[in-house]
């Protein structure tokens, strides 16, 4: 069965981001196929490649990124919604030029994308599942 | 349809708010904090009918994070994550009350 999660909140400050990997991780056990991670709200700073727990911890971002998820296409398919990253500094490459910016910190198995990309996760899976406030 | 609640019911209504609209088919299953509301002296009435249905599921990870694990109301059912995966597929629908 093809899987789509929203996560709504960030990670090491809401129990969602783990629920959902936990959740993620069983359904490809299972032989499921996870077709979209999309995080919205808080839930973009998951996809923040300066994140740096302490060694003892888990580390949220690079255990999505290592989940590999992507499209036939190669591309990513852990989705940070545009509008929530921007306003909370979360940039990749090409939004950092646009707005005359340097450096960036999107986690490159993530990729920026809009809102609409979070509708067609829901027609195209089966089921979508949300985790967090 | 399967309902999952992520509150406890001493911080939010959203157990009970679920448990006010929840139809005769559907299932409830308690993550995160809404675990709480599977300990046997939090039992709301209503949680405590649809358990004896079988209807209530609380993930277990969760429930033994919080200490409770003997204090979970007998009726109510401990699923690991691949339950939680078999739950939502086969209830279709899946409504997240935070």
């Amino acid at each position: 069965m093809k899987f789509s999660i929203q996560i709504n909140e960030g990670p090491y400050q809401h129990q969602a981001s783990d629920s959902a990997y936990q959740f993620a991780k069983a359904a490809i056990a299972a032989g499921h196929e996870i077709f979209r991670v999309f995080f919205y709200h808080d839930g973009v700073n998951n996809a923040s490649r300066f994140t740096m727990p302490p060694q003892d911890d888990r580390n949220v971002v690079n255990q999505w990124a290592e989940l590999g998820i992507k499209n036939a296409d190669g591309e990513p398919e852990l989705v940070v919604c545009i509008a929530a990253a921007l306003r909370r500094g979360m940039l990749d490459e090409s939004e950092a030029k646009k707005n005359g910016i340097e450096g960036n910190n999107i986690h490159p198995a993530f990729r920026i994308s809009g809102l609409g990309q979070l509708i067609e996760a829901g027609i195209q899976s089966d089921r979508l599942v949300v985790f967090g406030d | 349809m399967l309902h999952t609640v992520n509150k406890s019911s001493f911080e939010r209504n959203s157990l009970q708010s679920c448990l006010n609209i929840i139809d005769d088919t559907s299932v409830i299953l308690l993550i995160e904090d809404g675990v709480i509301s599977a300990a046997n002296n939090a039992n709301s009435p209503m949680l405590a009918d649809l358990a004896t249905q079988g209807r209530v599921y609380a993930l277990q990870g969760d429930v033994d994070a919080r200490g409770i694990s003997s204090k979970v109301a007998d009726n109510i059912k401990l699923v690991d994550y691949a339950g939680f995966v078999d739950l939502v597929v086969e209830h279709g629908t899946a409504v997240s009350w935070v």
